[in-house]
């Protein structure tokens, strides 16, 4: 099943704009791909006329031009009948927005989609979902376009069973700097489910990470998307929701009682180096940084301060995600602190966490994350900036960015986030490194690292 | 062997709907599993004779189609030093629920683990490794993995145990054989692979391990509701 289609169409049929109601769901797809994306739409209605101009299809079939994908937002009973067409016209694969079957007790009209869909070897998301988000290709949200925040382009695609908290993700994606290649929400998700999503994206050359949000797995359906996450050789990040869900059965072995559904989905992610987010600062965090670092590892980690707290409360994060953070040999302290500025060589803590304090100049952060990048005792590198010194300018972060580009281990920083400090932030993030506005958030960056490397 | 074990979980599923002790003992046997010395016994006679080929001490356990929870019931006696104590021990299990006889068996002591397997819905065969006994469900610390394990899986189940130091050696005790706890595992979670068919879960409860040997003291093997 080919779903290349599905992702850069260039040419799209909506079956079902409303030639009365602007809002109608449809409407929507049909304006927001004619007036913001590349590909060629088609409007449908069995009722003909025109649309803002445009002619309106009475049938699929009717379109001289052929057809990449189809949109569809009927009521539930017009699809089987819909998805026909689609197939006899040739189009290439089909999205449907429309809800009203497995999940309103429809399993019956659910199994029909399947049924025409498989015989026809015809690839169809949903139902009952949002569709495809392919930055600067198609967009099937029925949310029209003002309304949404689009995260910049980038190699983070996201998979969510939930339209819902997938546009949610966009936005936040968005105000974290996170790229994204490709949002697809599978709804029902009646024949494209994680799996076949899995393994298209794991040879999706503009895809570097794969995030899911999921609810839950049919039959052995749990153990074929790991059995196709072992064979991905990007990282895959899994946020599942319903967690308390399940163990309510009497049961009457202590395994079936001890083995409850989410202890079994998260010890085997675990055992197949599937990172596991348990909410959504951990998704965000660790798409951040695996998004710039698919193959670091991160096990001890240098942490660089001009604040004692920031120091202490970094090391507590550390220790507490099962990071080390190794004293530094006094030789190599010895050494740095003979390449600080004067006016802070007595009063530096440089055992790890190196505390500068807040009388350090530019330089002084330059050359202690250069020690660290250099010295063997470290293998990941945490910067704790804070914008209000006196010491230093909006363009440090890009400067220690320069550092890392040319360094072998990963660099982590924490920024607050206001604008204020907007230019120390985009420093970072222009350069590919992971910024977080959070001690937490960033301790959580290195965590995804290790864990990615640590399977 | 596995047809043995299969015509073993048929006749089991059709007379008693589960797998009394002794035939869950014959199945791991049949597997390669380390179980101790074992003898389903009926009389005292037999018990008797049991004791003189064995020694003591010995433990007994009811044998019933009607007690799935041995323990619960008084049906679980252990340490039994004496011919005294045998007779004693056979008598009051006479009085339990569908008595059909006792399970004498070696005693071993150890490290009390729970090894265990189920067919999940979402993953199918899973296996299971704990620190098992009683309080197994108090302490909860157990680690899930996909089966059929490998060597490395078992690795990683045991450093994910949170009482892992207590299998390394603790305070004087010798750490565990790891060598035959990882061929128990490997063994049990290609056995429930195989049968994932034929059986819903199985708790091996405990499984002793010392420095010498990893043994399922105990078997409870829960068959599909929908086998008839």
């Amino acid at each position: 099943m080919d779903l290349n289609p599905l992702f850069a169409p260039a040419s799209l049929a909506v079956c079902g704009v409303s030639l009365s109601n602007d809002r109608h769901p449809a409407n929507v797809i049909y304006n927001k791909n004619l007036l913001r994306f590349p590909v060629t739409v088609y409007p449908v209605n069995p009722r003909g006329g025109t649309l803002r101009g445009e002619k309106v299809y009475t049938a699929i079939d009717q379109i001289e031009n052929d057809i990449d994908l189809a949109v569809i937002a009927l009521r539930a009973e017009l699809v089987p009948e819909t998805l026909q067409q689609c197939i006899s016209k040739k189009v290439k694969g089909a999205v449907v927005i429309s809800g009203g079957f497995a999940e309103a007790g429809r399993q019956d009209l659910q199994e029909q989609l399947l049924t025409i869909a498989t015989r026809a070897d015809f690839p169809f998301i949903g139902p009952n979902c949002l569709g495809i988000y392919a930055p600067s290709q198609v967009d099937t949200f029925f949310l029209p376009s003002e309304r949404m925040i689009y995260p910049d382009k980038g190699n983070v695609a996201v998979i969510s069973q939930s339209g819902g908290i997938l546009v949610d993700l966009l936005v936040k994606f968005a105000g974290e700097g996170i790229g994204l290649s490709l949002a697809v929400s599978i709804g029902n998700k009646a024949l494209v489910k994680e799996e076949q999503l899995l393994q298209f994206l794991a040879n999706d050359p503009a895809t570097s990470v794969i995030a899911f949000y999921i609810e839950g797995f049919g039959e052995n359906e749990g153990r074929k998307f790991v059995n196709a996450a072992r064979k991905c050789q990007k990282p895959v990040i899994v946020m599942k929701a319903g967690k308390t869900h399940g163990g309510q059965r009497a049961v009457s072995s202590h395994t079936a009682s001890l083995a409850g559904d989410y202890k079994v989905l998260s010890d085997i992610f675990a055992q197949y180096g599937i990172v596991e987010a348990k909410n959504e600062l951990e998704l965000l965090s660790f798409c951040e940084s695996l998004s710039s670092y698919q193959n670091s590892s991160a096990k001890k980690i240098g942490i660089i301060t001009s604040s004692g707290g920031h120091g202490a409360m970094a090391v507590d994060a550390c220790l507490a995600h099962g990071l080390e953070v190794p004293m530094l040999p006094e030789a190599d302290q010895h050494s740095l602190r003979e390449s600080l500025s004067p006016s802070i060589r007595t009063i530096a803590a440089l055992g790890n966490p190196i505390d500068l304090t807040g009388s350090a100049v530019e330089d002084d952060f330059a050359t202690a994350t250069s020690s660290l990048f250099e010295s063997v005792q470290v293998d990941c590198v945490l910067i704790l900036l804070l914008p209000y010194l006196p010491g230093i300018s909006s363009d440090l972060s890009a400067r220690i960015s320069q550092l890392a580009k040319k360094a072998d281990k990963p660099l982590i920083a924490y920024v607050p986030h206001v604008e204020k400090y907007r230019m120390l932030i985009d420093g970072f993030e222009f350069n590919q490194v992971p910024v977080s506005p959070s001690i937490e958030g960033a301790v959580l960056m290195v965590e995804a690292l290790h864990r990615r490397s640590s399977c | 062997m596995l047809r043995n074990i299969r015509e073993i979980l048929s006749l089991s599923a059709s007379q008693y709907g589960w797998v009394m002790e002794p035939d869950a003992k014959d199945i791991l046997r049949l597997a390669g599993i380390d179980v101790p010395l074992y003898r389903w016994v009926k009389t005292p006679d037999e018990a008797l004779e049991f004791a003189r080929t064995q020694g003591y001490p010995l433990a007994m356990k009811i044998v019933s189609p009607q007690v799935l929870h041995k323990s619960d019931v008084g049906g679980v006696i252990v340490g039994i030093n004496t011919q005294e104590a045998l007779l004693a021990g056979f008598e009051k299990m006479t009085h339990l629920t569908g008595f059909t006889g006792v399970l004498l068996e070696e005693m071993c002591q150890g490290i009390e683990l729970i090894v265990g397997a189920k067919i999940d819905f979402q993953f199918g065969p899973v296996c299971m490794l704990g620190i098992g006994g009683v309080s197994v469900e108090i302490y909860q610390d157990t680690v899930i993995r996909m089966a059929p394990v490998e060597k490395k899986d078992v690795e990683s189940m045991v450093a994910h145990l949170k009482a892992h130091s207590l299998l390394q050696g603790f305070r004087g005790t010798k750490p565990i054989n790891m060598a035959a706890l990882s061929q128990l595992l490997i063994t049990f979670s290609s056995l429930v692979t195989e049968l994932s068919d034929a059986i819903e879960s199985i708790d091996l409860n405990p499984v002793i391990c010392n420095e010498e040997r990893c043994v399922a003291a105990d078997a409870r093997i829960i068959l599909p509701p929908t086998r008839s």
